[in-house]
């Protein structure tokens, strides 16, 4: 070991270094928007930290990052070390650093946050990763590994999967991710756009992955092109379900069926997996015209919106609560607001109207009041009665929520479900034997990272029920 | 290889059938259902037929009419060479009733889409008749294959070159009428599907249309595909692609596929122009 300079002591006061965004006025394309530490912010930023005794952070993260450790490596300058910190839990630190609410896990854990703002540990470890991607060619070297041991089937290849397949593979399992779409990464890829995590990332650290010997099957839809059962019939030892909350929600109005309108999904869709912002380079289009309606308050909707916007529309979000019922995350919001996007709280669409050709023109809305807090804490909205009114619009999105892609479960009646939800136990553990899941088929619409966690407790459920005595197969070399 | 062409036949003008190798959807597939496929690694997601299959060859075929842009890179592609992405089988089986008189009628490109789901009527001890319609007779295709795995087989053509001169649909009136049949199944261009279900709205017969409504996905995440049923909203590539075709909003299902005509020509004319600059791989 070399020795290292004298280390600089923490100082939790230096204000919590803010990231820096994209002009607002130049993001008409879909270049990301938060751009990323400097070098100076990160040093500044990884000082900040203090380096506890009990180092709450690192509990409250759901994949239990050595977040204490990485940010000391940082302080040190030495960015590919935090990197590999990182690495001995997650590949995916440029995923999480940017799109993971570190704000309700981590970062609201940050002792430091208990008397300034707490270290911003999210950017910090997108800084880690984003760093690293200068060697990611080091990274993915070589012939990619070959695992020996039992084979695991995991379905889909969104972040619940991602995750259970490194923690797989590098227990020696022969990993498959079998996923219905030709491109990899669940919601990651077709869902959340380049502005807010650009596609070389995920396709990199993706990539990783397939490096340590995890093998993909796109195009592959189970329960379609093979059963479940099938599946073992192939050798596989365990299953892992992992097919996400993909069946949006309708508004269920009348003229709900007019050209021009979208379900978020079809709209991030066209616009993300399809790269319709680039038509007619890219074959598959769009409707964006002159003024978009958006009708929800979560992810999805800012995301339509800030789509819209960047294609030049006129954009409203239409949210039948008020703007501390949003569900969407602050930055988001703000980052909406940055470009454009105009909010209309307390309204519900109740119609659409079209032209003759069948293009939607105008939207009729309620205005909307919160009534008393139901069960669950949230005051629900009620229609005022007589305020109907009407808005143009040429392009709506109904970006209004998702319930589970049921495909699969109804060619498997023994699958057990509540709700379109699969049900699991404890150890993640469904109705049928060594079939698993997690993530978003389990929760409804959830988070990457707790998506993440079920992954990584279902590759550990999967490990005790196939290596029983706690054994690892045999390390392959490396 | 898989999704690999190798056998590739025009059957009529810019109609192509292709044959490709895919193991796991030929051991499973059933008539009715479909495939979606990026033909190389710049198109969209399109959705066809499954029309045939072979054992022997591990394959399955599907006749394609170069309307737009991918299919027109579909159909440019030559035996030996693969499909980019080739997804299935999807959307659920034709209704196969058994013992019962069966009218079947298809247009156009819709004849391929038919055969397997005659053919399958046929198998389960149904009474089957074949309406087909073409534009002429250079554009009749599969009528042998038809008379052999489904039954007599008559043609209508637009403009008289061969059979009855007019559409299916008075074919059809012309050769029967209310109580000819128990079940039918309809499937080819929007306004021919909708002229069978008004013809034989009081028919007290039992019909289904196989619909073609844009997808994207085809695994019923997008909605794009969605169809008016009666009084509900259906995703054509999970629930359907075959609904009653009594019904169906066809008009609504003919706007909706209208909409990206402008843009449709935008690709084909931003693809053709690309042609003469570059050199296509
Ligand atoms: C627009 C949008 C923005 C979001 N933004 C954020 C955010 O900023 N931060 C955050 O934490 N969360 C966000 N979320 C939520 C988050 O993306 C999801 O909670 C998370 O992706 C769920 O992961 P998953 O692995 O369970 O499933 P998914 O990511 O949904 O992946 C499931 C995959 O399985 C495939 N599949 C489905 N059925 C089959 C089958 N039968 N066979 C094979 N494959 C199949 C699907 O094609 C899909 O690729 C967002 C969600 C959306 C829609
Ligand atoms: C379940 C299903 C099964 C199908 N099976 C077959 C098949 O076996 N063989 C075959 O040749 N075609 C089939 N189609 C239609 C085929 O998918 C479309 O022709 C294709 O998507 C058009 O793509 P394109 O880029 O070539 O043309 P585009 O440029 O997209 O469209 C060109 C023209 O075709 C029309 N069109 C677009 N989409 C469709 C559509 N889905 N159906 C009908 N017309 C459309 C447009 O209005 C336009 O006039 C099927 C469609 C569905 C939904
Ligand atoms: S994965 Fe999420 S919770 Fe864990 S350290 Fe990273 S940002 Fe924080
Ligand atoms: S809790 Fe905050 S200050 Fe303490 S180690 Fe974690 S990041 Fe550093
Ligand atoms: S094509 Fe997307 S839901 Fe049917």
């Amino acid at each position: 070991m070399k020795p290292s300079p004298p280390r600089p002591k923490p100082d939790p006061k230096a204000p919590r270094q803010p990231l820096p965004l994209l002009d607002p006025a130049l993001r008409h394309t879909p270049a990301e928007v938060a751009l990323g530490f400097t070098g100076e912010q990160a040093k500044i930023e990884a000082l900040r930290c203090l380096q506890c005794q009990k180092p709450t952070c690192i509990d409250a993260c759901p994949l239990n990052i050595d977040i204490k450790r990485f940010i000391l490596r940082m302080v040190d300058g030495d960015y590919a070390g935090a990197h590999e910190v990182i690495s001995e839990q997650s590949p995916f630190p440029g995923v999480c650093g940017r799109v993971c609410q570190h704000e309700l896990f981590c970062e609201e854990a940050c002792i430091v946050g208990r008397r300034w703002d707490p270290v911003a540990i999210g950017a910090l470890e997108r800084f880690a990763a984003d760093h690293a991607r200068l060697r990611m060619q080091e990274l993915v070297k070589g012939e990619p590994r070959k695992p020996t041991g039992p084979k695991v089937a995991l379905v889909g290849s969104g972040p619940a999967s991602l995750i259970a397949a490194y923690d797989l593979v590098r227990l020696n399992y022969r990993v498959t991710i079998f996923e219905a779409l030709h491109r990899l990464g669940g919601v990651l890829a077709y869902g959340i756009p380049n502005f807010r995590l650009p596609r070389e990332i995920l396709h990199e650290e993706i990539a990783r992955l397939q490096n340590l010997g995890v093998e993909f099957v796109t195009s592959f839809i189970v329960g379609k092109s093979a059963t479940i059962e099938e599946l073992f019939e192939e050798g596989y030892e365990a299953v892992f379900l992992g097919t996400g909350a993909g069946l949006p929600y309708l508004m269920e109005i009348p003229g709900e069926n007019l050209a021009g309108v979208y379900t978020a999904n079809e709209f991030l869709t066209r616009l993300n997996l399809m790269e319709a912002y680039r038509f007619p380079e890219r074959p598959t289009p769009v409707h964006v015209g002159k003024r978009t309606v958006v009708v929800g308050g979560g992810n999805s909707a800012m995301d339509a919106a800030r789509w819209a916007r960047r294609l030049g529309s006129e954009t409203t979000i239409l949210y039948r609560r008020g703007r501390a019922e949003l569900k969407a995350r602050i930055e988001e919001i703000k980052h909406a607001e940055e470009e454009g996007v105009r909010f209309e709280f307390l309204a519900a669409p109740v119609a659409l109207y079209g032209d003759p050709h069948g293009f939607v023109t105008a939207m009729e809305c309620i205005r909307m009041e919160l009534g008393e807090p139901d069960e669950s804490g949230r005051r629900s909205p009620a229609p005022i009665p007589g305020s109907e009114y009407r808005i143009p619009a040429e392009t709506v999105v109904a970006a209004i929520g998702q319930a589970p892609n049921p495909t699969l479960q109804r060619v498997t009646p023994q699958l057990h479900t509540r709700r379109g939800k699969i049900v699991i136990d404890e150890a993640g553990r469904t109705s049928m034997n060594l079939v698993f899941a997690g993530g978003d088929v389990v929760r409804g619409g959830s988070t990457v990272i707790l998506a993440m966690k079920d992954g990584r407790a279902a590759a550990a459920a999967i490990h005790r029920a196939l290596s029983p005595n706690g054994g690892n197969h045999d390390q392959p070399d490396h | 290889m898989i999704n690999q062409i190798i056998d590739r036949r025009e059957l009529a003008p810019a109609v192509t059938l292709l044959e490709v190798v895919a193991p796991r959807i030929q051991r499973r597939w059933k008539a009715g259902q479909f495939v979606i496929v990026r033909p190389t690694d710049h198109s969209e997601r399109i959705p066809l037929t499954i029309m045939d299959s072979s054992p022997e060859r591990q394959s399955i075929s599907m006749v394609v009419q170069a309307v737009g842009k991918t299919t027109q890179e579909t159909v440019a592609l030559q035996c030996g060479e693969a499909f980019a992405d080739l997804a299935g089988p999807l959307g659920e089986p034709a209704t196969i009733p058994a013992g019962k008189r069966v009218v079947c009628l298809a247009g156009g490109v819709g004849v391929a889409e038919l055969l397997p789901v005659a053919r399958a009527y046929r198998d389960a001890g149904n009474q089957v008749i074949v309406l087909c319609g073409a534009r002429s007779n250079e554009y009749r295709i599969l009528d042998t294959e038809l008379r052999a795995g489904a039954g007599p087989v008559h043609w209508a053509t637009d403009d008289g070159s061969f059979g009855f001169h007019g559409n299916v649909v008075a074919l059809l009136k012309t050769l029967a009428g209310p109580g000819a049949f128990d079940e039918g199944h309809v499937i080819g261009p929007i306004p021919m599907m909708k002229a069978a279900a008004d013809a034989t709205r009081d028919w007290h017969l039992k019909l289904y249309a196989s619909l073609n409504p844009v997808m994207i996905d085809g695994t019923g995440m997008c909605g794009g595909c969605r169809v008016t049923v009666g009084d509900s909203v259906k995703f054509a590539c999970v629930d359907g692609p075959e609904f009653d075709a009594h019904r169906v909003d066809f008009d609504e299902l003919a706007r909706r596929n209208g909409a990206y005509r402008t843009h449709e020509r935008l690709a084909l004319e931003h693809g053709n122009g690309c042609r003469i600059g570059l050199d296509v791989r």
